[in-house]
């Protein structure tokens, strides 16, 4: 039995989703590959290979595949999968797109967003907006998994020695062409897997006072996150929302300012250890949720929140 | 340019919802039931496509129980032009609900297939994927913005890194996000309207299709909730309870 995690990353540097992936991996079996997809990916051939735990890295090295298509990666997996009882791949906007359409093909039932191995054909996932925990047992000889990275540690990123196979594929040619992508650049620690996220909804009001929020996110070394409202208002990128239908993050410390707190965007934040609350309304639904609730007007808070921080001798970071 | 819409029934998004207390499920007895609301954007892109004079019609489908014949209901006074339901009482997978649309699509012949990016119940995010697959079209899934053009679709997908921009030959399937559109409320004469217009009620056995789970639920329970703790006064005291209570900065 062997269990095959694909790898995400950009060509350039591997994406923290993949060792979150890996640890659910070695929770099913202990004979762990990964398959590293895309072109001029040497790079990231080199990061994946001393990733703990791992015993083989597979490399398709491949211009046609660049981008990593869904219509692409699928290809691959339907003819690499025979070796494998496992696939799994982060359940982020990577994941989801190329996992049920492989799936699909081989004729299995994908497992979405696991947040917790039982055995090796039984896995626990929210459903809800994770209002409702299930457990479900597939009867597919070849189990699709997407696993939700936040609920699995990590793995160390180095310390481990895999081999290295290169493979080659004929692919199929496809209908759906590259044009471009826009990545929001940010100096910030990814939203998915920071330390620290402080979050702005619509309480904030306009795209440029957010940078009230990213003053303090630069001294608490934070990531800066949002509700669906304030990124449907344009205050913010659709890569920084938070929620059901965003991303989801469980930093140590997550700081929730003119967010009323709805079921959509506590879905995405809830497993936090500490949860910080600023609002002005006192009956907002986040106070419910907050271990710390602030009742403030965030224009008033926010400045002083940011000159108590230079007041503290040292921040940990 | 014909178009097809797959729409699914759900708890309404704002229903707090309650698991069974034999952890069989979640309990549906007289709850609000609405539109999954993705779904409803990719009703709405389909029906502007069709006022714009790109789409020549608009055939709404749905998986499910007779009740979601007002689904399609209000997909018609929203203003499609035709609903098909496939009716079971039975849960169906994504796996399954894909092949039986694959199914409608072989019998239809659309341009394009649209659908809500994920079920706001079961929150898998599968089911468009697994259509593209199996009817073996390109896929658009996640999408903010649609362009057509004769015989290619320009989408714009959001990812986690912001967006990314692909051109995709027709036909094609796409899967919606919330932020594509803005969807219309019917007015009570569509309201009206839309009970006239033809539902087909196809039952599942007749299209014989393999539907048996291949995912079986051993339990479903409440999920932990999380209590809230301390108001703090002021912001001094949140730094102050942080720094030396939390520890966290
Ligand atoms: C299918 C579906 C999926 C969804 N997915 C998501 C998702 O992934 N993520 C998400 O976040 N939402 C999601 N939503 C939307 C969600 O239901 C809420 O509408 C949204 O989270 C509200 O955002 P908000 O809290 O910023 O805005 P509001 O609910 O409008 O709250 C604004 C808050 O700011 C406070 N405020 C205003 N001014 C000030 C001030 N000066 N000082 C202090 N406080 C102030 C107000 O008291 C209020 O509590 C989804 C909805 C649906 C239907």
């Amino acid at each position: 039995m062997s269990v095959l995690v694909i790898a995400e990353h950009n060509n350039k540097s591997l994406k923290s989703s993949t060792l979150n992936t890996v640890r659910a991996a070695l929770e099913i079996d202990t004979e762990v590959h990964i398959l590293v997809c895309g072109f001029n990916n040497d790079e990231v051939v080199k990061q994946t290979s001393v990733i703990e735990g791992i015993i083989k890295v597979i490399q398709i090295n491949d211009h046609s595949i660049e981008h990593q298509l869904a219509e692409h990666l699928s290809q691959v997996l339907v003819q690499i999968s025979k070796n494998y009882t496992h696939i799994l791949a982060p359940s982020t906007t990577f994941g989801k797109n190329f996992m049920p359409r492989a799936a699909a093909i081989l004729d299995v039932s994908q497992i979405s967003d696991i947040s917790a191995v039982v055995s090796a054909d039984t896995f626990v996932r929210p459903i809800y907006a994770g209002n409702a925990i299930a457990t479900v047992q597939s009867s597919d000889l070849i189990k699709f998994i997407t696993v939700r990275p936040t609920s699995f540690e990590a793995v160390e990123s180095s310390g481990g020695n895999a081999m290295i196979e290169k493979i080659t594929f004929n692919l199929e040619e496809i209908k759906t062409k590259f044009v471009n992508r826009e990545e929001a650049q940010s100096e910030r620690p990814e939203l998915g897997n920071a330390r620290i996220v402080i979050s702005g909804g619509r309480g904030l009001e306009s795209a440029d006072n957010f940078k009230l929020l990213n003053e303090i996110a630069d001294k608490l070394n934070a990531a800066v996150g949002a509700s669906r409202a304030a990124v449907d208002a344009g205050y913010i990128g659709n890569e920084c929302q938070v929620g059901q239908t965003g991303k989801m993050v469980a930093p140590e410390l997550y700081i929730a300012v003119g967010i009323s707190g709805a079921i959509q965007h506590l879905a995405g934040m809830k497993e936090s250890k500490i949860i910080v609350a600023i609002n002005k309304d006192e009956d907002a639904p986040i106070f419910a949720i907050a271990d710390y609730g602030l009742k403030a007007d965030l224009f008033v808070a926010l400045p002083e929140f940011s000159k108590e921080l230079d007041l503290l001798n040292n921040i940990a970071k | 340019m014909k178009l097809l819409v797959a729409v699914k029934r759900v708890i309404d998004y704002n229903v707090q919802i309650r698991v069974k207390s034999d952890q069989t499920g979640v309990d549906m007895d007289n709850v609000k039931m609405s539109m999954n609301p993705p779904d409803e954007n990719a009703v709405e892109e389909a029906i502007k496509l069709k006022d714009s004079g790109v789409a020549t019609e608009v055939v709404v489908v749905s998986i499910g129980h007779e009740k979601c014949q007002d689904t399609i209901r209000s997909a018609m006074a929203m203003g499609a032009d035709r609903g098909i339901l496939i009716k079971t009482e039975d849960l169906i997978e994504p796996l399954a609900v894909a092949k039986i649309l694959k199914a409608i699509v072989e019998k239809e012949q659309p341009d394009m297939v649209l659908l809500g990016k994920q079920a706001i119940d079961d929150d898998s995010n599968q089911t468009g994927q697994m259509l593209s697959a199996l009817l073996n079209w390109p896929q658009g899934c996640f999408i903010s913005k649609l362009g057509v053009n004769d015989k290619t679709i320009t989408i714009t997908r959001e990812i986690d890194e912001g967006l990314e921009h692909l051109e995709i030959q027709l036909p094609a399937v796409v899967t919606c996000d919330l932020r594509l559109n803005e969807p219309r409320f019917a007015s009570l004469p569509n309201i009206m309207k839309a009970k006239k217009k033809p539902l087909d009620v196809i039952a599942i056995e007749n299209l014989e299709i393999d539907i048996s789970p291949r995912v079986k639920f051993l339990k479903v329970e409440e999920a932990p909730v999380r209590k809230g703790g301390t108001m703090v006064a002021d912001v001094k005291e949140l730094i102050q309870k942080l720094k030396y209570e939390a520890k966290v900065i």
